[in-house]
């Protein structure tokens, strides 16, 4: 097991590696097999826009614990082009409509906790959390 | 509770692993609404099977559970469609329920109230295709015997058409004259429409005054379905012709006017294309069906012909309305 706690995206079979790292802490954590599965297809969305619309950026996944409840954090960053219209792409049917996948609004529902920000020309900051219950 | 249902669903599972029978299925099914009815995603519905697999055949091959790991993988996206439809369908109940609200302001908005006039009987009805009008009805009247008729069609139907007939209320409003002829009612209507509404949205007009004094009807159309004329003593019907762009187009527009005298039980009948582009899977409903239809009711009252004709032509299209409709008569008694 990888101490590593960051993956660079930069091809496809980075965002393979984002799974792995976030699988093994997620398990580590104590996570059952749902919620493993539901973090590592937050992490594989986020770092394939990452890969499809930033071209490089980073996922990084830290362990968290508040007030003893213990969490997972996803930190997807990029300094891509950055997203022109938030509403749009949070907006349910935006990205499956097409198939693209769950979206961002997926990642949401996914998560216990989701935030982003985004600058036009600088990148973007998505940052997702899930607690353990 | 996630325990007692977990527990549930091994019990109805273990029943059927012993007898694979059409019962036990049909439990099976009957269970997974509680699921759906208490959101549980696909993926925990195949997690939970797992568990209970595990604790009814633990010396199942690894390969066995290995596979539930991989299923709950493949039904993480089932799981967020299914959440993404519901959100959907929430969405699309709030939208229903504003669209009734705004039908609501719409009729209140848009009321206006039928002329009461000596020698004069008034028949009028409005049926919207969907929740908002794009037609509109506006009478005014006095005390020495003026009604006037307006009946505007916006080229277009629901929530745009109906945002865009708000503008003609408030041009009729702002002029409130119930003396004013056809040319200068549809001239200022014309400068408002073309002053505040969009270059794709067109309206459609006609005007009617009619002076119960004389029992001579002045009449003039922006663009709009000619009304029909129809001669008591004669038993024919006549259309009523007049040269005049839609509002909106130019606001150097100018309209015509001409003037009818009424006779007893005359009628004039003015509506919208709605009424004459009603069809049936065999194609449009012929003018003269439309007339027969009146002629057959010419002697009751003019909420009853108008209210006739709509009966009969609905039923000849099944109940379904494809544009607004609406038909006024004015007879002369």
């Amino acid at each position: 097991m990888s101490n590593q706690s960051s993956v660079e995206i930069l091809t496809e079979w980075d965002i393979v590696a984002a799974r792995q790292l976030g699988r093994n802490v997620a398990k580590e954590l104590g996570f059952g097999t749902v919620d493993q599965a539901r973090i590592t297809t937050a992490i594989s969305e986020l770092a394939r826009n990452i890969y499809l619309y930033a071209g490089q950026g980073r996922i990084e996944i830290q362990r968290l614990t508040e007030n003893g409840v213990k969490g997972i954090l996803i930190i997807a960053a990029d300094n891509g082009p950055g997203i022109p219209d938030i509403r749009k792409v949070m907006e349910d049917g935006f990205s499956t409509s097409g198939g693209l996948g769950a979206g961002l609004p997926g990642v949401k529902r996914l998560m216990d906790d989701f935030r982003i920000e985004t600058i036009l020309g600088e990148g973007t900051d998505i940052r997702a959390t899930k607690w353990l219950r | 509770m996630v325990q007692k249902i977990e527990s549930q669903y091994k019990e109805i599972l273990s029943q059927y692993m012993q007898r694979q029978s059409e019962q036990n299925l049909y439990v099976g099914q009957n269970f997974s609404r509680q699921l759906i009815s208490e959101n549980t995603s696909p993926e925990e519905v195949i997690s939970m099977h797992k568990a209970a697999m595990q604790d009814l055949y633990s010396d199942m091959p690894e390969e066995v559970w290995h596979s539930f790991d991989f299923l709950i993988e493949m039904m993480i996206n089932y799981g967020l469609a299914l959440q993404e439809r519901q959100s959907l369908l929430k969405r699309q109940e709030e939208l229903k329920v504003e669209m009734d609200l705004a039908a609501h302001v719409q009729e209140t908005l848009l009321k206006t109230k039928l002329p009461a006039l000596e020698g004069l009987d008034i028949g009028l009805l409005s049926v919207p295709a969907r929740k908002m009008n794009g037609d509109y009805i506006y009478f005014i009247s006095d005390q020495a015997g003026h009604a006037g008729v307006a009946v505007a069609d916006v080229i277009g139907k629901g929530l745009p058409a109906a945002l865009c007939m708000s503008m003609v209320k408030f041009g009729m409003d702002s002029l409130n004259d119930s003396t004013a002829l056809p040319t200068q009612v549809l001239e200022t209507i014309n400068r408002v429409v073309e002053k505040s509404i969009d270059d794709s949205m067109f309206v459609s007009m006609f005007y009617g005054r009619y002076d119960a004094s004389d029992s001579r009807l002045t009449y003039g159309s922006a663009g709009h379905e000619p009304a029909i004329l129809y001669r008591a003593e004669k038993r024919e019907f006549f259309e009523l012709p007049a040269k005049g762009l839609l509002l909106g187009v130019s606001p150097l527009a100018t309209y015509e006017q001409h003037t009818i005298s009424l006779e007893k039980n005359d009628m004039v009948i003015m509506m919208t294309d709605g009424v004459t582009e009603c069809r049936t899977d065999e194609g449009f409903i012929e003018r003269d069906v439309i007339f027969n239809l009146i002629e057959s009711k010419k002697d009751e009252p003019a909420q009853a012909i108008v209210q006739y004709v709509y009966d009969e032509l609905e039923r000849m299209q099944n109940a379904e309305l494809r544009d607004d409709f609406t038909l006024v008569i004015y007879k002369k008694i």
